[in-house]
């Protein structure tokens, strides 16, 4: 069975490839799908392999540059990706990026770091997944209001639109997204990503995790638009993260190729995925899957806190991850087929009409 | 809005105050890094591949970043070829929602 692993040749370990094939379809799908890279899927994935910690970082970074690129051309043909608010965003991104990664060098001269960013991850998580359910449920609010008026909601319509209020600041220069169809302050996106990029930065995560919600309810932008853009800026910001972690030899482009091979079928799939399954729904899974990665956070503290029990908590949080990536990955692809085979079978019988008539 | 921003701004503070004795934990130990790669147990172009990382990582980095959006680019197109071929429409989609 030797042909079923292959030298990795910076680390000089030797590796299952399958495995890394099956992590590359199932982190596409979800990146492809929720617009994110998925470097919190990826590392346990990896780990699990064998994958050594240093290598694990780059290696998925190097991947998901390629994996975003690949996710940010069907989202493009689709019209979901506004490259000039991505544009904008990136400078925001990088600069706060730079500025987080400066705090976290502060925070490690002055101790530890792992526990801020570890609390501050929790926080923003569950933020995050309080913003998303306060949503849905807001607009269950409205329709429910709405149906006993005898009335009907927009179908447009979002439950927090916090965002509106923001548009209402009109510092100059004022910008059209025509893609979003947002017209805003330019200030608003910078200062969003510029907010983002820090965290991101703080907690040395790509930031798809936070700048896509960040996107929807801060800048306004439409689910599926959010998703695009937010990949759009995944690329680019991947491509930067794989020179740095390359050149300070913590990648392995063997693994990351192999990877890529996967995650190309699997964007394919998770991008095609966001025609079928309604903004809401996109939202009600990336709440579901932030839970998720807080749980496993949780499950790595405790580890952390109560070394006797440290394998067991360990195990639980990359079984609980990697779950949520099968599950959630198997609902997308069931999802996308479903989508698929009716949109297929409704062109036949129009074409069948066609011919009779 | 307004209750958001009192409750960020308290979030906010909370963690300021909390900040200097988290930090002050002992910190872990850095992860191993490969100076130098192996070419022993690496053969042809796998071999090829460990000695330009041994020869120069700057070189190794550039051309690790140029394969990665070439190779994403020659999928990306190989996938659009044959999602092409299924039938399904991939150039347009519902508006959602706003």
């Amino acid at each position: 069975m030797d042909w079923l692993y292959v030298l990795m040749p910076i680390a000089g370990i030797k590796i299952f490839w399958p495995g890394l094939i099956i992590l590359g379809i199932g982190v596409g799908i979800i990146g492809g799908f929720f617009g994110m890279g998925g470097a919190w899927m990826v590392t346990p994935g990896l780990n699990i392999l064998g994958f050594p910690m240093a290598f694990a970082i780059g290696t998925d970074i190097a991947h998901m540059a390629g994996k975003s690129l690949i996710s940010t051309m069907r989202h493009g043909k689709f019209g979901n990706v506004d490259y000039k608010l991505g544009l904008i965003m990136l400078v925001g991104t990088i600069v706060g990026f730079e500025l987080g990664a400066q705090m976290v060098m502060w925070l490690e001269r002055l101790g530890s770091v792992e526990k801020v960013v570890r609390y501050l991850y929790l926080v923003l998580l569950a933020l995050i997944a309080w913003m998303v359910f306060a949503d849905v449920a807001k607009k269950k609010r409205k329709e429910r209001e709405a149906a006993a008026a005898g009335q009907e909601v927009d179908k447009l319509a979002t439950g927090i639109e916090w965002h509106k209020t923001l548009h209402k600041i009109k510092i100059p220069p004022m910008v059209h997204f025509n893609v979003a169809q947002i017209y805003c302050s330019a200030w608003l996106p910078i200062l969003v990503s510029l907010l983002t990029g820090w965290l991101a930065g703080i907690l040395g995560i790509g930031g798809g995790l936070i700048r896509m919600p960040a996107l929807i309810y801060f800048v306004g932008c439409p689910t599926h638009v959010a998703v695009g853009t937010d990949l759009f800026e995944v690329m680019i910001s991947g491509l930067y993260g794989t020179g740095t972690y390359t050149y300070k030899g913590r990648t392995e482009l063997v693994a990351a190729m192999i990877m890529l091979c996967g995650a190309a079928v699997g964007a394919q799939i998770g991008t095609v995925a966001t025609k079928y399954i309604k903004g809401y729904g996109i939202r009600i899974a990336f709440g579901l899957c932030v839970i998720g990665c807080a749980l496993s956070i949780i499950l790595k503290m405790l580890a952390k806190g109560i070394p006797g029990y440290g394998g067991v908590f360990d195990g639980a949080a990359t079984v609980l991850i990697l779950g949520l990536v099968s599950c959630m990955s198997i609902y997308i692809f069931v999802r996308m087929m479903q989508g698929a085979k009716a949109e297929i079978a409704a062109k036949k019988a129009r074409a069948e009409i066609g011919v009779a008539g | 809005m307004q209750k958001l921003l009192a409750r960020i701004v308290a979030l906010g503070v909370l963690a300021w105050l909390c900040l200097p004795g988290i930090a002050g934990a002992a910190g872990p130990a850095a992860a191993p890094l490969v100076i130098v790669a192996d070419t022993r147990i690496a053969t042809g172009w796998l071999g090829w591949w460990a000695n330009l990382y041994n020869e120069s990582h700057l070189l190794f980095a550039l051309v690790t970043v140029i394969i990665i959006p070439v190779v994403g680019l020659i999928f990306g197109v190989l996938a659009d070829l044959i999602m092409g071929h299924i039938g399904l429409d991939l150039r347009s989609r519902e508006l959602a929602e706003h």
